[in-house]
């Protein structure tokens, strides 16, 4: 693992198409594992079974009882699904808020979005469900939304030619602004501390499919413009003056970006609850393994960081099964320690 | 540890039956059988009276018959007034909504401000936690605080009750109260029909965090025999596990409690339509039920309340032999 890291470092265009392979096959594995291990004990050879029975023209007797296959169908994959699209949506969002204010640590927690989702969804779930069935998720995009932009907007009026550091610190102001309404709300409807406790921790749904649905467009949409964006992602890194020169407009492009990025951000988020450090862990692993170029750091950030949380979600649901550990806690007690391996390695290459 | 509660709870027991006896003395007299509230020489105080939780037992005195008590605890709440110590309280937290007519007062007992508890002039405080330095602060200004936390048991909650008996001056109807307590929830037991080896799941959350068996609320399904499908979970340790969802329908429960229909709106339909919790049994037989959660949890008298809602729940759905 060592050995390819330095090699890759050393040349990240040759392998730029195995590089890929091997993202995908990872993915790949990762989603495979995710099927496959669980607390109900289904067998492998059932589950393999059921899965090549699902492909067309193909018809093979799994041997599981109904149950196992509802536990299969409608339990583990929606949740393997739902584990990767929010991986890859805030991997892809990270990749995406770090290039357009061109600084490695902006992630949706340092620029508001995560605390203002957090204060949206905790209002939702005070509310007890008043506001119809929909009001977490939408309160925490409305919180999201609104966080970036009170960060945009505070950042930008400050900004000058400091303009991506005085946006990150912004953001750090209004993260700390909506965290504390968020626990003053928490504290006033201690009733519901559990809900939001759990919510904070983040956890994959288990909600089936419906949940999976619910996020899939935005998901398309937040994913789909980053991917379009990843070269002008590389024209940013020059510097602004240099990219309007090239003719981009530097301002439109970010806003772009970060609306694109927020959107994803926030719709997982409310479903999810907070899953952190894969926003700023991903993009750092895809950098230090494959340059930092976005025409690669965007896509291979989405297929790693869907492998990531997939991964995570296992270990979340192994450690002590039957019972469960929050994902959020996996990806921090995994995350914060590789983030630290990640930037003792970019000063010593720096 | 269960030998210093035993040696504890033995100790209480002895001290309340010699008070009971002393209460029937003065009631010879043709005085009334409780103590009246002018009655400032109540003999029994100075009191002393075990705070805290099983196994870190701490000791506190109350000089005198307390008379303006604020309870910072629902489940104290409702001690107070079984054990007929209403008529002394100033105050209750926000939480306390049992019985009816309570004291209410915006306090928080989760985030107890000792200023606010202080101007109600209390000579003694109840609370479930210490949390904000509570005990120290309210010390600081001379009050004392009986502290009674989460019961792990039916017997720490009986002798939670008798504690606040005796820092309150009702030694005699706390013993009553809790007699009747463990009568009734035997009674509920005794009512129903022997429904062992069946399984349930006490839904705490719709994110399936759960009680075990090692709770109070894991105890009373334990009387009547029911297996909890969260005991392979609170293995290390923890007695409140959040269940994966697969974990739950693979163990396919007899019966599913639900102590989340008040604070998130999950109702048995809700749990039919669960994606892959169709083909359970307990949904299939009816085997879903919604809790009080109040009376779920807080582990004061009403807990017969809690025992009777199961008896009538596997009477129902014993299996035909």
């Amino acid at each position: 693992m060592g050995d390819l890291a330095v090699t890759a470092v050393a040349s990240p265009p040759r392998l730029r198409v195995p590089g890929f392979v091997a993202a995908s096959a990872v993915a790949l594995a990762a989603a495979l594992a995710g099927a496959l291990v669980g607390p109900a004990g289904l067998t492998s050879r059932g589950v393999l079974a059921e899965l090549v029975d699902a492909l067309p023209l193909v018809s093979v007797d799994s041997g599981l009882t109904p149950t196992q296959q509802a536990i299969l169908w409608q339990i583990r994959l929606p949740r393997v699904v739902l584990g990767a699209l929010v991986g890859a949506t805030l991997a892809s969002a990270g990749a995406a808020y770090q290039g357009a204010f061109r600084n490695p640590l902006a992630d949706p927690y340092l620029l508001g979005v995560s605390s203002g989702a957090g204060l949206g969804a905790t209002l939702g779930i005070v509310s007890g469900g008043s506001l119809g069935p929909f009001d977490i998720p939408l309160l925490a995009f409305g919180g999201g939304l609104l966080g970036v932009a009170a960060t945009y907007v505070l950042g930008s009026s400050v900004g000058g030619e400091g303009g991506a550091v005085a946006i990150v610190l912004a953001g750090v102001a209004v993260a700390a602004f909506f965290n504390a309404l968020q626990s003053f709300v928490q504290q006033r409807y201690d009733d519901s501390l559990l809900a939001v406790y759990s919510w904070m921790m983040g956890r994959l749904s288990t909600d089936g499919w419906s949940d999976v649905l619910l996020v899939l467009p935005y998901v398309l949409v937040s994913c789909g413009v980053i991917l379009l964006h990843r070269r002008a992602l590389d024209v940013l890194a020059v510097g602004d003056v240099e990219a309007a020169s090239l003719g981009i407009d530097p301002a439109r492009v970010r806003l772009v970006l970060v609306l694109a990025a927020t959107l994803g951000t926030a719709a997982v988020v409310s479903v999810s609850g907070l899953i952190g450090f894969v926003g700023v862990v991903v993009p750092h692993a895809v950098r230090l393994l494959f340059g930092a170029s976005h025409r690669t750091l965007v896509p291979m950030a989405l297929l790693l960081g869907a492998a990531f949380v997939v991964l995570s979600d296992i270990a979340a649901r192994s450690a002590l099964a039957p019972a469960e550990v929050p994902i959020g806690v996996v990806t921090a007690v995994v995350g914060a320690p590789f983030f630290l391996v990640v930037l003792r390695r970019n000063r010593a290459a720096a | 540890m269960s030998h210093h509660l035993a040696a504890r709870s033995g100790a209480l027991l002895l001290a309340a039956s010699l008070l009971a006896a002393c209460g029937q003395a003065d009631a010879g007299d043709g005085s009334a059988d409780r103590p009246s509230s002018d009655q400032t020489t109540d003999a029994s105080f100075p009191v002393t009276v075990a705070s805290g939780q099983e196994g870190d037992l701490t000791e506190i005195t109350v000089d005198a018959r307390p008379e303006s008590i604020v309870s910072l605890s629902p489940t104290a709440t409702e001690m107070l007034w079984a054990v007929g110590a209403g008529d002394q309280v100033v105050a209750v937290d926000d939480q306390s909504d049992h019985p009816e007519g309570v004291p209410s007062t915006k306090l928080s007992g989760y985030e107890p401000n000792v200023e606010a508890i202080l101007g109600h002039a209390p000579d003694l405080v109840i609370s479930a936690g210490d949390s904000g330095d509570l005990v120290a602060g309210l010390e600081d200004a001379g009050v004392p605080t009986l502290l009674l936390p989460s019961a792990s048991d039916l017997d720490e909650a009986y002798a939670q009750i008798e504690r606040v008996g005796a820092a309150t001056g009702h030694v005699a109807e706390a013993a009553q109260v809790v007699a009747e307590t463990q009568q009734g929830v035997e009674e509920a037991v005794a009512s129903a029909p022997d429904v062992s080896g069946l399984t349930y799941f006490h839904e705490l959350s719709p994110d399936l965090y759960t009680a075990s068996s090692g709770t109070f609320i894991g105890e009373v399904y334990g009387l009547f025999g029911l297996e909890n499908i969260a005991d392979a979970a609170a293995k290390d340790g923890d007695l409140y596990p959040k269940l994966s969802a697969e974990y739950v329908v693979s163990a396919d429960p007899d019966f599913v409690l639900l102590a989340d229909s008040e604070c998130c709106d999950i109702h048995p339909e809700d749990v039919a339509e669960r994606a892959g919790w169709k083909g359970l049994d307990a949904v299939e037989n009816g085997g879903i039920i919604e809790l009080d959660e109040d009376v779920t949890s807080r582990w004061g008298p009403r807990v017969v309340e809690f025992a009777e809602t199961i008896a009538a729940l596997v009477s129902e759905h014993a299996p035909a032999n």
